[in-house]
């Protein structure tokens, strides 16, 4: 099972990736009187990204709350909740900003099930604006995925499509576990189909976003368009590749990618992150024990520097992985 | 390294033993008397499981501090809840926790609470509302406010109590839970444990204000409360009007009771570096030995206190033993748990 897509529909509706996080809220929230939302300016404001723009509205301030800028406060608080029988989704405005409530994430959501012996229950969502390439600077612009994908007892997720927001975001409020979910700030302005009713995905699946023989390319988030345009490319320059759009980190499905690899002999990872740890290496581990005779060559990450992320427009574009860099580096590869 | 250091400063006494004023009924003096007397002799056990190499790591007792977590159990519903900290033992027996399983947790075995991956810092009994013991100093102030939170949207009048000692007063989580709880209008009690002493240090010496907790009261807009920690009677009096006014829908309370840690912080600690004769000051006002001269003050018999004693003492050699022939879990159980499908699995290979 490589692609969870529902199957086609005659109505669907065009939604920026920003409406597509409300609209995934609100189809939730209609269904599960115990789902909450809350954050820093989630409720009046919307959110300082509008992605939760008229949930207050809908569902009043016994559902729908604004918090101080207290991040171990009310992610804590969250926690509480969650143990007590609701489903809270809690906006962390910047990922950055997990840093100062990483405690409540690291040691205590993603830990007491399995310390107390099952007793304990902590099913929440995460939800934060992710990733860099919009000139936020060093403190605004991370992708953090990789700080939650180390930590046992954390699902991972980040779609790169509105269509994804809205099944991906639907299935992290439905699962039991506590959910990370990474809303990249670079996707909020394109814009997708989504199928209309309601619409769940999968978490744990990756997708073949583009069929390919030559070189895989596993991308996630942002990276993804990036991959597929450096794959339009690079089908220009007489090469096939395939690319993985890999969803979500933990669960991570190593089937598809697996068998992309047993087709392809060849694997690229795009990474927005600064180069080391990033989900990438894990990636590629995975493959070197698993598929190493069905590679024809090393496997090669392509990532940002090991370096913070800058704020002015040409030292950014420098860092973050680019169509015309993945497409050089996979080219010299492939020709060598 | 010099432990002693401190050793020399000038000894802070217990106040005077108060009289008792305060109206409580038999049964429940007799309630607290004896959980008192089940915390220590639990205690008792727990320092010869260490000592006997039983317990692994560390384990933090709470000897001489037991009258906060007897005062609040005694006054608390079946149905409200405690959060406590890792020095958590006292206050998971007050909520009626079974000690044979209590116990058996310490030691690692399968019939503890937690089946063995928990440990000392860890105790929990969801089905007695002990949501938990919390090792990482104040986090659980804010999941605290997210039980009392749960409560008050779900419409019941459960209030939820939240211990945790002095040192926890100057992390920011105290302060961040404070804020939230009186602006969203908690029904929580926050009840500071001031030992004197955060681990090894003083708390004087690395506080802005002499009461860690209630001298922040005012920057929340609550009220400043400071009582007797070593007395059950005014713990219980306090825990009474406290819950009463949480669970009225009035906001938070936050209270420092205050109190002596006869031992070091941890196993590791001798706590060489306190003046001998503040140690022997409290030890003196010790909440069981002033607790019992008040019931023989009041007429109760040496051989009925004597009476209660024993037949504590008796649970807790009887869960001894069964702590000590009870299994260590199956390795397999490490792996278990950590998702809601009861596995630890965290790739997905068999989706074709």
């Amino acid at each position: 099972m490589t692609n969870t897509t529902n199957p086609p529909t005659s109505s669907e509706i065009e939604l920026t990736y920003r409406n597509a996080v409300s609209y995934a809220i609100a189809q939730e929230m209609r269904r599960d009187s115990s789902v909450l939302l809350l954050g820093e300016d989630v409720a009046n404001a919307g959110g300082v990204f509008k992605l939760t723009t008229g949930l207050l509205d809908e569902f009043g301030d016994q559902r729908v709350f604004d918090t101080p800028i207290s991040e171990q406060g009310f992610l804590g608080a969250a926690m509480g909740a969650a143990m007590t029988g609701f489903k809270p989704i809690v906006e962390i405005m910047f990922s950055d900003f997990l840093a100062v409530c990483w405690d409540i994430v690291a040691n205590q959501i993603a830990k007491t099930r399995y310390m107390t012996g099952g007793q304990v229950q902590v099913p929440l969502v995460i939800r934060s604006a992710n990733g860099g390439g919009v000139g936020f600077g060093a403190q605004h612009s991370q992708s953090v995925e990789n700080w939650a994908m180390m930590i046992p007892g954390l699902k991972v997720v980040a779609p790169s499509t509105p269509a994804d927001v809205v099944g991906l975001l639907a299935a992290a409020i439905r699962d039991p576990d506590p959910v990370m979910f990474f809303e990249h700030k670079g996707l909020f302005a394109t814009n997708g189909m989504v199928p209309t009713g309601i619409h769940v995905d999968t978490l744990g699946t990756a997708r073949i976003v583009r069929q390919g023989t030559d070189c895989t390319i596993i991308a996630l988030a942002a990276m993804v368009p990036v991959a597929l345009s450096a794959a339009e490319q690079l089908a220009s320059a007489g090469i096939s590749a395939e690319v993985i759009d890999l969803r979500s980190l933990v669960p991570l499905d190593t089937k598809t990618i697996f068998d992309s690899v047993a087709k392809t002999a060849r694997v690229f990872t795009v990474e927005e992150n600064p180069r080391l740890c990033g989900w990438g290496a894990e990636v590629v581990s995975q493959i070197v024990e698993n598929q190493f005779f069905a590679l024809d060559a090393p496997p090669t990450r392509i990532t940002t520097p090991h370096v913070p992320l800058s704020a002015s427009k040409t030292l950014e574009a420098a860092q973050i992985p680019s169509p015309q860099v993945v497409f050089s580096l996979i080219s010299r590869a492939l020709n060598n | 390294m010099n432990t002693n250091r401190y050793a020399q400063r000038p000894a802070r006494m217990p106040s005077s033993v108060t009289q008792p004023v305060i109206e409580v009924g038999e049964s429940t003096r007799f309630e607290m008397f004896a959980a008192m007397h089940q915390m220590r002799h639990f205690a008792s056990a727990v320092n010869k499981f260490f000592l006997q190499s039983l317990i692994r790591g560390s384990t933090h007792v709470s000897t001489g501090m037991e009258a906060i977590a007897a005062g609040f159990g005694a006054a608390m519903r079946p149905d409200d809840y405690t959060l406590a900290t890792y020095r958590g033992h006292a206050h998971t027996l007050a909520r009626g926790v079974d000690p044979k399983t209590a116990l058996a947790e310490l030691i690692g075995r399968d019939s503890g609470l937690l089946h063995g991956k928990g440990g000392s810092m860890h105790l929990t009994d969801v089905d007695r509302n002990m949501l938990g013991s919390f090792a990482i100093v104040g986090a659980h102030l804010p999941i605290a406010c997210g039980v009392a939170w749960s409560a008050k949207l779900r419409g019941t009048d459960q209030v939820t109590v939240c211990f945790f000692g002095d040192g926890a007063a100057n992390i920011g989580a105290f302060h961040e839970a404070l804020n939230l709880a009186a602006v969203w209008k908690l029904p929580i009690i926050f009840v500071c444990e001031n030992n004197l002493y955060m681990e090894y240090s003083p708390i004087d010496l690395v506080t802005s204000v002499e009461h860690p907790a209630a001298d922040r009261a005012a920057a929340y807009g609550l009220a400043r409360h400071v009582i007797d920690g070593n007395d059950a009677d005014a713990v219980y009096e306090f825990a009474n009007n406290a819950l009463a006014f949480a669970r009225s829908g009035q906001g938070p309370v936050l209270v420092e009771a205050v109190t002596y840690r006869h031992g070091g912080h941890s196993r590791a600690d001798p706590g060489d570096y306190r003046p001998p004769q503040e140690v022997a000051a409290w030890t003196e006002y010790d909440p069981i030995k002033i607790y019992h001269q008040r019931l023989l003050s009041m007429g109760v018999s040496e051989q009925k206190l004597i009476s209660i004693e024993r037949e504590v003492a008796d649970t807790i050699i009887a869960a001894t033993a069964f702590a000590i022939d009870s299994e260590f879990p199956d390795e397999s159980i490490a792996f278990t748990d950590l998702w809601a499908d009861g596995t630890s699995d965290w790739k997905r290979v068999d989706n074709d």
